[in-house]
């Protein structure tokens, strides 16, 4: 029987398996929308803003390791996802972008609500596909889910014409795809692999760097195997954090600007550094010409391009995160070599000493609320096990050093592109995924404004998100930056005339909390975490001068981190707390 | 140091897009790019030249071979090869230059393809050097205009860039 477009993109969803779309419905689209309200397998989730659609799909993705899927419309229903699109290319999370397109006869025509949307797209996806023939729709739908999830994985967008979606074809959905330019390497290479084990198991002063590579290839277990096999040091990225466990005494907390010194000086003094899913990002290397000067370096990318791209590596290793390691722990259990015990317990010596400066403490006598506080009370109050999301700026960074990831999966944040906004809808995916979990936006008052509309997502959908809002009154990074590099101009970094969280959550249909005193920040988050549904809306108002330290200012080495708050710490001109 | 990349590509329309907006995207230098489909219907072969440290150039190729739609891809300058270009240039021929053109045309090894009383149309191949030598000769008698179609590669030697390795025609004789 002959199905039209619109139903083979249904039955290519359920075929694939998809759970939830998060979309917005429009002209080109409709058909498709139409063929949608006929079915119940896959669950619509009716987004407020595009952009919240492809946040929320990539939540999604990150937090299940499943392809996050979305649909809009043409023109403008396309264009608002691309800052999403852009933010799931940066931090490799599988996505599929579905978007409807004037019809074939219209293309070029500039029609209503018409954009070259493979154009558009084009530098931030993996791969994109205009599809011309209702007959190739299928094949094309199932080459974007492979593109997407396999290899280093990353955004795919198929962007459907109406007459495509009315036109008539036999459905068929093909079981595999072979395709004879796309054929990722993930298995290492043994010649490699051996070179590696044999200068992992001659070093001194080894580290080990992992990114998210190791959250996305779910090889969180084989790297957790390996580093306790070994008995080095481990430090992750941003990206990467949960990929070893936090508490775990081998992990010396995050690396590079706003890492711990611990990390930092370990990645300037070792002589071996073991390099996983990581891509030697500007905000974890610092100066290029300062880094790791003593260290022979193995690189293990699925990606090709991540490779020597910012550093040379002494030994490239091509392939998986999860299949490498699980390699490269065969080779050392079988080799006659052990890492050298006394070497070894020196470097760790050094490494405690690092450690024992406390790199991260803040003063906890302020009677202003510390965001530091925040995070650890939340920390606490969740045992470790809630799924956080965040935003971008400084409670991201204070988010990342002090709740200590154990699992995989569980922080997610636009480590890449660095997207504020990002963190609500994404929250939304990630709750969707598991109802019965704790699931808390870390966020600001700047960064949540950006899609606050999806508040009303989340009560048409029941969604009992915790947003934990530090609320300083400005744009606390661009703040801080202006404060150590600008002489204090805070040009634009202040937001006068916002708005009241509380009622604002409360005219959404929300829960909303202000919290004034460190005293009554434990108070309301357990009444947060209590109330397990509804969604709620914590404003704590923190202190507006406190900034994120450690760091590495720009054009500094690992070894130059500064520690303390800065002597010239002085009120902002517009106080408000 | 300037590269000659050969590349297979998906004959799909988008394609080119994808290399050209790779190296804007990245800061990386085009000389000149020419593509047109091959024997097989769905492949494209495209030629590129770009100048780059050794890193950008392994940078390059990696990136290339990332795109979905490239299929195969070689570095020309790697191994010996051949390389040509052709000029098609349009000259002012009148009066004393009139024979002048038409004996630098038969140095070069070139040919008049049109001709006026004024004007030749000459077509010239070799490779970059030859064609700018040619320019600069004939520049006194007065150059209209210039087309150049950028350069194409191949490898010496039997092996070529395919797709599948196809078993060579010495082979199966032999078999």
């Amino acid at each position: 029987m002959e199905l039209t477009g619109a139903e083979i993109f249904i039955r290519c969803l359920h075929d694939e398996g998809v759970e939830y779309i998060f979309g917005y419905p429009g002209g080109a689209a409709l058909h498709i929308y139409d063929a949608l309200y006929k079915q119940d397998k896959v669950k619509h989730i009716l987004v407020r803003h595009e952009q919240g659609a492809a946040h929320a799909a990539d939540g999604y993705a990150r937090a299940t390791g499943r392809p996050g899927c979305v649909l809009v419309t043409s023109g403008p229903g396309v264009t608002n996802t691309v800052t999403g699109i852009a933010t799931a290319y940066m931090d490799s999370s599988p996505l599929v972008v579905f978007s409807g397109q004037v019809s074939t006869k219209y293309i070029g025509q500039d029609a209503f609500q018409e954009c070259d949307a493979v154009g558009i797209t084009r530098p931030c996806v993996k791969h994109n596909f205009l599809v011309k023939d209702v007959r190739d729709l299928a094949e094309t739908i199932k080459k974007a889910f492979y593109i997407a999830t396999t290899g280093r994985p990353g955004p795919v967008l198929v962007d459907i014409p109406k007459d495509v979606t009315a036109n008539r074809t036999e459905y068929r959905y093909p079981k595999s795809v072979t395709m004879r330019s796309y054929n990722p390497v993930t298995k290492g290479h043994p010649v490699q692999i051996k070179k590696a084990v044999e200068l992992i198991l001659s070093a001194k002063r080894p580290m080990i760097y992992t990114g998210g590579g190791i959250i996305m290839d779910d090889a969180a277990e084989e790297l957790t195997d390996f580093v306790r096999l070994l008995g080095f040091p481990c430090t992750n990225t941003l990206m990467g954090l949960g990929g070893f466990p936090a508490t775990d005494p081998l992990f010396v907390g995050m690396l590079g600007m706003h890492g711990t010194y611990e990390a930092n000086m370990a990645m300037h003094e070792c002589d071996v550094l073991v390099a996983i899913g990581a891509r030697f990002d500007d905000r974890v290397t610092g100066d290029l010409d300062k880094f790791c000067p003593h260290a022979h370096i193995v690189h293990v990318d699925v990606d090709p391009t991540s490779i020597a791209k910012n550093v040379p590596a002494e030994v490239p290793i091509v392939g998986g995160a999860k299949s490498v390691l699980v390699d490269m722990i065969k080779a050392i259990k079988a080799a006659k070599k052990r890492p050298d015990a006394a070497a070894l317990a020196t470097w760790w010596a050094q490494i405690n000493a690092w450690r024992s400066l406390n790199c991260l403490e803040y003063d906890r006598k302020s009677e202003l609320i510390k965001p530091q506080f925040v995070l650890e009370k939340l920390y606490a109050l969740t045992k470790g096990d809630a799924f956080v999301t965040s935003d971008v700026g400084q409670h991201q960074m204070w988010a990342a050093q002090f709740y200590k990831f154990d699992k995989p999966r569980r922080w997610i944040n636009s480590g890449g592109l660095g997207t504020m906004g990002f963190g609500l809808p994404a929250a939304m995916g990630v709750q969707l995924a598991y109802p019965k979990s704790t699931v808390c936006c870390i966020t600001g008052e700047a960064s949540v404004q950006m899609c606050i509309q999806e508040l009303s997502t989340c009560k048409q959908y029941d969604l009992p998100i915790k947003i934990v809002n530090l609320n300083n009154r400005y744009m606390g990074m661009v703040r801080q930056w202006q404060e150590f590099f600008y002489d204090r101009r805070y040009s634009h970094s202040y937001m006068d005339a916002l708005p009241d969280f509380v009622q604002l959550a409360q005219a959404y249909g929300h829960v909303g909390i202000r919290i004034d005193k460190p005293g009554d920040v434990e108070g309301a988050l357990k009444e947060a975490l209590r109330a397990k549904d509804r969604l709620v809306f914590l404003d704590f108002m923190t202190d507006q001068t406190e900034n994120v330290y450690p760091m590495i200012e720009a054009g500094r080495g690992h070894n130059e981190m500064a520690l303390a708050p800065r002597m010239t710490v002085v009120s902002t001109d517009r106080e408000l707390a | 140091m300037r590269h000659i990349i050969s590349m297979l590509l998906e004959n799909e329309s988008g394609a080119l897009s994808r290399v050209a907006g790779l190296f804007s995207a990245r800061g990386y230098n085009i000389e000149s790019l020419s593509v047109a489909p091959t024997e097989d219907p769905t492949l494209s072969r495209l030629t590129l030249v770009t100048v780059g440290s050794d890193e950008i150039i392994e940078q390059i190729t990696k990136q290339l071979n990332k795109l979905v739609d490239v299929v195969k891809l070689m570095d020309l300058t790697e191994g010996r090869h051949i390389e040509r270009e052709m000029l098609l240039i349009k000259v002012n021929a009148a009066g004393d230059m009139r024979e002048e053109v038409k004996r630098l045309v038969d140095i070069f090894r070139g040919h008049i393809i049109d001709v006026t009383d004024r004007a030749y149309t000459i077509e010239l191949t070799g490779n970059a050097d030859k064609l700018d030598a040619f320019i600069e000769a004939v520049r006194a008698a007065g150059i209209v205009e210039v087309v150049r179609s950028g350069v194409l590669g191949i490898a010496r030697g039997e092996k070529g860039l395919r797709v599948e390795e196809k078993p060579g025609a010495m082979a199966k004789a032999a078999g």
